[in-house]
């Protein structure tokens, strides 16, 4: 079959910038009243701002790296908003700063008198805030040039169709994989795990990254499937090449489980009060309702949505699905940090009010704004790509 | 014998082919069916199948798995037979989410490939008229292939023919049965029966054949003895008059003079209580570690004759001659040494050796708790300061 490929390129949706705009200002003036009012509070939803959209920014890249290392098809014609959305690492940074400015409020560790406690001693050639800031500013020059490298390779062939950018990126994506393993289980290790420094679990940073996944994942399916509705991508697109987004979601929220799953049991079975707390923690008054609804927003209700093979070409349940993760993800986060603070601050239970919803909103709102300046002057498929048109043609 | 049509069938040379004639067929004909050598994406919707019912099947079976895991295992840890195990209740569902998995999974894909099997491909009934035709040697090897069965509604011959034509194909050919092997009640080509005498004779013949060699490998050409080297070591057999060990008719020879046993002291003062009691020192140090083993091995050992703390008030209700006080002016005289002697060695032919059953530190152990019950009752001077 020998189509050629039809694409003229459009602005994306203009409301999508408005609401974004609407979003941003209203996350501003509660993130703003938030610090005004607690600041230690807003801190710590600050951590979970960031950590949301570092997911959303590398569960972006991690795609595009896989599809280059695993030679995958099927994700073609999505890989531009991909880019675009990956685009979002270049601002993560920002959401760093309320993190590092308040430090000694949230990081126990970073208190001097920590040296006193043992254990905090013997964990002080890691857990300093020297090392930490040098860390974090690695990673984050890790993943922005893996960005440009990704993009600029990919956007160039557009224009030139040259198969062996291609390569080039296939070579790049091998070493990215390896440093992302890493970078992600650094940033999930230092920014979340060691808020309780005493505890520690290996799985973490896999247990982060299924979160991490399944929402940039969902970003796509909801962007690309509203974009593909409105005609905006390439022509030809439709049920069949939503059925292996669908496919991977579901495969992703099957892993979550396994992961947390495995985390809990293995705790759970070898009963080391060292550990146990942790979940303890998490387990007393209200917030154990809060445990039990975790295992049903992230596992059960996006697993009964997606289970049916039509759901996975169904663009209704499919973003319905993708947006119940992105959901059951800010409440992962939410579920992994907040103990911490009302245990530290003698809290009895679980708090929720306008603090915790402050981040997402910005975020989201952000996210929205940034993919339209970044869409702006870029085809939202990747026309030179010479695995294009395979895509199209698939069929399930 | 008369043959009659079952259907017309085409062969394409590409799947693109194949594609547009089974949607061209589509339009006009319900009852066809397309072979291909392997799965060709696209084919559902172009033949305008629905999608299988065969995932309802995957969740019936992996439902009863799961049920059937949770309720045995909750069965045997609850009632059946109850153990605890690392602290937990006995019914402790993350233990058994693995299993439950398992068991799930497990079902769940078994019974699907049964069902598929028994239900979909109708199985007892495992014949077709297209199997041993041309058709079927070329579809399972590198042609697409494409039949309209003769009893639907809108069949005929020459039009089919005349469509397959049109459509490119590389062979059109009729598929014929026997009106023998149509069963009466139920509309299957019976040409090859599994029940069939040759096929079952054949099957059990190769269940005996594959059974005996395994066994004849495992048991005699692989056989390997197992552990057994308490059955074969030189030893004396009971009753027997000797043994071939020695010459002279012993399994073993004695150990040589002086020979100490393993953890052993021997006791060179064995009836001489005098010399005991001057050469002999009270190694032990007085710990409270040290009382507390002493005090337990006198509540075990002594206390039944002497009494809890040493009056000679015995508890055997007089089937055993009562002993003197411990506290009496001489017993409170003797050394260390002659306190070990006794408890050593025994007294007068009434009191026995312990030496079988308290060890030597335990000896000196009872000995310093000895002293502290005698220190008891008579206190001295410097004790009240």
């Amino acid at each position: 079959m020998s189509s050629k490929i039809e694409y003229t390129k459009q602005p994306i949706p203009a409301n999508w910038t408005k609401i974004g705009m609407i979003l941003t200002v209203l996350g501003l003036a509660l993130v703003g009243a938030s610090f005004a009012m607690d600041s230690t509070r807003a801190t710590f939803n600050s951590i979970l701002g960031m950590m949301f959209i570092i997911s959303i920014g590398l569960g972006a890249l991690f795609t595009i790296g896989i599809e280059y290392l695993a030679g995958a098809v099927w994700s073609t014609p999505y890989r531009r908003v991909a880019e675009i959305l990956a685009s979002v690492v270049l601002i993560v940074p920002i959401f760093a700063i309320p993190g590092l400015i308040k430090m000694h409020d949230v990081f126990h560790w970073s208190h001097a008198e920590a040296l006193q406690d043992a254990i905090l001693k013997n964990k002080s050639a890691y857990l300093n805030t020297t090392f930490f800031i040098v860390r974090m500013v690695a990673v984050f020059i890790i993943w922005i040039v893996f960005y440009f490298i990704f993009t600029k390779n990919s956007e160039k062939q557009d224009i030139t169709k040259d198969q062996k950018l291609t390569k080039r990126n296939i070579k790049f994506s091998a070493l990215f994989m390896p440093l992302f393993a890493i970078s992600l289980t650094i940033m999930a290790v230092d920014w979340m795990m060691s808020l309780e420094p005493h505890w520690f679990s290996t799985i973490y940073g896999v247990y982060y990254f299924a979160g991490t996944f399944l929402t940039g994942l969902s970003f796509i399916t909801i962007i690309a499937i509203s974009l593909n509705e409105r005609g905006l991508l390439v022509k030809g697109l439709g049920e069949d090449h939503y059925y292996s987004l669908g496919a991977m979601m579901f495969a992703f929220v099957n892993f979550w489980a396994y992961i947390a799953f495995s985390q809990y049991l293995l705790i759970w079975y070898a009963n080391l009060p060292e550990e146990t707390y942790w979940f303890i923690n998490r387990y007393e008054g209200s917030w154990a309702y809060v445990s039990y609804g975790l295992v049903f927003v992230h596992f059960v209700i996006p697993y009964i949505i997606l289970l049916p093979q039509p759901a996975k070409k169904d663009p209704k349940r499919l973003k319905l699905a993708a947006f119940i993760l992105i959901f059951a993800h800010i409440y992962d986060l939410y579920w992994l940090i907040m103990p911490t603070y009302t245990k530290q601050h003698g809290i009895e239970g679980m708090v929720f009010s306008f603090y915790e919803i402050a981040f997402p909103v910005l975020i989201i709102g952000v996210v929205m704004v940034w993919f339209g300046i970044m869409s702006k002057n870029k085809n939202l498929v990747p026309i030179g790509d010479p695995k294009l048109q395979q895509a199209i043609d698939f069929h399930l | 014998m008369s043959k009659n049509l079952f259907a017309v069938a085409g062969l394409f040379n590409t799947p693109d082919e194949i594609i547009k004639a089974s949607k061209a067929v589509n339009k006009q004909y319900k009852k066809f069916d397309v072979n291909t050598p392997y799965p060709v994406h696209g084919m559902d919707s172009a033949m305008g199948l629905k999608s299988s019912k065969l995932g309802y099947f995957a969740l019936a079976f992996g439902l009863t798995g799961m049920l059937i895991a949770l309720s045995l295992m909750t069965w045997v840890t609850t009632k059946e037979y109850p153990l605890v195990i690392g602290g937990k209740p006995f019914f402790s569902l993350p233990a058994f989410i693995p299993i439950t998995f398992e068991l799930t999974v497990l079902l769940a894909s078994i019974g699907t490939v049964l069902s598929m099997i028994f239900i979909f491909f109708k199985l007892p009934n495992n014949s077709h008229p297209i199997h041993d035709t041309n058709y079927m040697k070329s579809v399972s090897n590198d042609k697409y292939g494409i039949y309209v069965l003769a009893e639907d509604d809108n069949f005929d011959a020459e039009k089919v023919k005349a469509l397959f034509a049109s459509l490119g194909a590389a062979d059109i050919s009729e598929i014929l049965y026997n009106e023998d092997d149509l069963e009466e009640d139920v509309q299957v080509y019976q040409h090859f029966k599994i029940f069939d005498k040759k096929f079952v004779v054949g099957l059990l013949s190769i269940v005996v054949v594959v059974s005996g060699l395994a066994y004849y490998m495992l048991n005699k050409l692989f056989y390997m003895a197992p552990y057994n080297w308490m059955m074969t070591q030189s030893k004396v057999i009971p009753q027997a008059p000797v043994s071939d060990n020695f010459a002279d008719g012993f399994p073993m020879r004695n150990p040589v003079e002086g020979t100490v046993a393993k953890g052993f002291m021997p006791y060179e003062y064995k009836g001489k209580p005098e010399e005991a009691e001057k050469n002999l020192i009270n190694p032990s140090e007085v710990t409270p570690e040290n009382l507390a083993l002493g005090k337990i091995k006198f509540d075990i050992y002594c206390s039944p004759c002497h009494g809890y703390f040493g009056k000679g008030d015995s508890r055997l209700n007089g089937q055993f001659p009562n002993p003197p006080s411990l506290h009496s002016e001489k017993a409170r005289n003797f050394k260390d040494g002659r306190i070990f002697h006794i408890i050593t060695d025994g007294q007068n032919n009434v009191m026995p050796g312990y030496y079988k059953q308290l060890s030597r530190d335990d000896r000196w152990a009872v000995v310093n708790y000895v002293r502290v019950l005698q220190r008891s009752l008579n206190a001295k001077e410097e004790d009240l300061k």
